[in-house]
């Protein structure tokens, strides 16, 4: 049974429509990437499976219980890391774990040995008693991961769950997530804008405009493109296309010089490639498509980080006003 | 590490809400308030600046102008100087100020903070709104009988029972006003709010609460304002017990409708009511899903 069932979901707000009929089903167990530019409704879905906002249209499940009828067993059974840290910065480590820990209802003894467990696979053990305020972006965030799961969710939602941090710190995030899910089953639903993110994901739906434009693995959405693109750099061009042409039933393109010809596995045709042009090669390379190459073709445009919205206004005269008051 | 068979354990068991119910959801939001402030023992310091201000500086210029206070009879009544009878003013200004103050912190953390963390659990949010309310009121009414120690250089005396009256009373007043600045925060989307809080109701609510001059003999229209406010309801009795113990002569301040004081339990009940209708406001403004 799936553990997320989406069924015509819309969301408008006024004349806005921020979501525009989605429809998905997320298997258990499974890490499912939501990828799309900024205001593509990425935030707003996660939202309303969350239960933080009432869907305008649709059916939406978790956990087979319809978020609109009972939020509350929803919100039992899902963990959540936030875009922005939801952590309380003048407490320790342990106390927001500890907070977290009874709200949820895990009990004593259970919730200590829970606690230690959990700071000890996002290496923050010997943190537990130190104030978060004193925390670097990614300790806030493996923190917040280890809270989000504290409660043996049977999903774990994450809204950009590496925004804003060093590629090493988002590697490492993805090292303790998989873990994670490993140690514990857990199902992953993750928003991002990071394509080489959506990489480590077994499913992405790639959304636009609040439509879902493609879903599937990111191997399959990449064959959307046709398979990969060699280059090369031969001194006769007109040659080696000739020749391409004959040995492999291939019609390259010539481009600016070089030759680009396109096939569905390119790992084992360079080989063979190079191994049978009688043409002297200056140099060769090979290109898988990107997802950003998918997206291009899907969408028309690329995703790009967009300016300042308002919410990232908000934030910067947030931390200006509590700056002042600390 | 651990074993499979604990992991197994862990994993089996249910998490299916706080066990202690709406009370221990409250006691939770209301304990988290508790270390927060208790940790900020820096801001507490500093807090105590204003009212100081008020209290020597503005307080004795203005008594040095007065001359010989206020509520002297012409048959010769002893009056009080005016550094007295604005003392209980200026620790209402503290529970005043604290308890909104405190309010509008969870329209910062419903956008970034751990108010988020409290949204998606799995509890009634009747708590949160309970929660903060009771956190509030216990930090401002704190913040207001930290000022009970420079009693003796005011020239008031405290009784152990006026202690236990004031305690009291200046708990309903900070329960009143945090439930206002709850029940505010709660239908605030951005801190832009804040500053028309501050301008249009927080100072108003100050001056007109009788904190720095007695409600009597004023014009009409100011009676009628004064009347309506429900500070003034909280700051009233804590003046009388506090001043009324050292034989001040309290009553001539004290608050009247048509020529009619108010017993000190009615004033009480009128901010607990005041205060339970306003939790009633945030109650349902955080039960409310967009």
């Amino acid at each position: 049974m799936s553990v997320i069932e989406v069924s015509g979901l819309v969301k408008r707000y006024g004349e806005l429509e921020a979501v525009r009929g989605i429809d998905l089903l997320v298997e258990p167990g499974e890490v499912f990437g939501f990828l799309g530019p900024n205001g593509a409704g990425k935030t707003t879905t996660i939202s309303i499976l969350c239960t933080l906002l009432r869907p305008t249209a649709g059916e939406a499940r978790v956990a087979g219980i319809d978020v609109g009828r009972d939020p509350g067993a929803v919100r039992s059974r899902i963990g959540l890391v936030f875009q922005d840290p939801s952590l309380d910065d003048q407490l320790t480590a342990y106390e927001n774990l500890e907070l977290h820990g009874r709200i949820y209802g895990v009990s004593g003894a259970l919730r200590r040995q829970r606690i230690a467990e959990l700071l000890a696979v996002v290496e923050l053990s010997d943190r537990a008693s130190s104030l978060v305020r004193t925390f670097s972006g990614g300790m806030k965030r493996r923190l917040e991961i280890a809270r989000g799961v504290l409660h043996h969710p049977q999903i774990l939602f994450l809204d950009e769950p590496t925004l804003g941090l060093d590629p090493q710190t988002r590697k490492h995030i993805w090292d303790y997530l998989n873990e994670l899910r490993r140690r514990e089953g857990v199902t992953l639903f993750m928003t991002t804008h990071y394509m080489d993110e959506a990489e480590f994901c077994d499913r992405i739906a790639i959304i636009d405009q609040g439509r879902i434009v493609a879903l599937g693995t990111p191997t399959e959405l990449k064959d959307k493109i046709g398979g990969d693109v060699i280059t090369l750099q031969v001194s006769d061009v007109l040659a080696a296309a000739r020749e391409v042409e004959q040995r492999f039933g291939i019609a390259p393109l010539s481009v600016n010089g070089t030759l680009r010809i396109e096939v569905p596995d390119g790992a084992s045709f360079l080989p063979r490639l190079v191994r049978e042009l009688p043409i002297r090669i200056d140099s060769v390379s090979l290109s898988r498509p990107s997802l950003d190459d998918v997206f291009l073709k899907l969408t028309g445009h690329a995703i790009r980080a967009e300016g300042a919205s308002d919410k990232d206004m908000m934030r910067n005269v947030g931390r200006m006003w509590r700056g002042g008051r600390r | 590490m651990t074993t499979a068979a604990q992991r197994t354990a862990v994993i089996v068991t249910p998490a299916r809400g706080i066990g202690g119910g709406l009370l221990g959801a409250i006691y939770i939001v209301w304990w988290r308030d508790i270390i927060r402030y208790w940790r900020d023992r820096a801001r507490v310091g500093a807090s105590l600046a204003q009212p100081l201000l008020y209290l020597v500086i503005f307080g004795t210029g203005l008594a040095s102008s007065l001359g010989g206070g206020f509520g002297a009879t012409a048959q010769g009544g002893a009056g009080v100087s005016y550094t007295q009878f604005i003392y209980p003013g200026v620790i209402s200004m503290s529970v005043l100020f604290t308890a909104i103050f405190g309010a509008m912190s969870i329209v910062w953390d419903r956008e970034f903070g751990f108010m988020r963390e409290l949204l998606v659990a799995p509890i009634d949010r009747a708590a949160i709104a309970i929660g903060k309310t009771l956190g509030g009121a216990t930090q401002a009414m704190i913040q207001g009988l930290i000022l009970l120690v420079l009693a003796p250089f005011v020239g008031v005396t405290l009784a152990p029972t006026v202690i236990g009256e004031v305690v009291v009373l200046t708990f309903v007043l900070a329960f009143g006003l945090s439930a206002l600045g709850v029940a505010l925060a709660s239908y605030m989307r951005s801190m832009q709010g804040f500053q028309v809080v501050m301008n249009f109701l927080m100072m108003p609510m100050f001056f007109l609460s009788g904190a720095l001059f007695p409600l009597v003999g004023l014009p009409g229209w100011m009676t009628v304002l004064t009347r309506l406010n429900p500070a003034s309801y909280g700051i009233d009795p804590i003046r009388r017990v506090l001043l009324g113990e050292s034989g001040f002569p309290v009553e001539r301040f004290a608050i009247t409708i048509f020529d009619q004081t108010l017993p000190i339990a009615a004033e009480a009940a009128v901010v607990l009511g005041f205060g339970a209708i306003m939790l009633l406001v945030a109650v349902r403004a955080f039960q409310r899903r967009d």
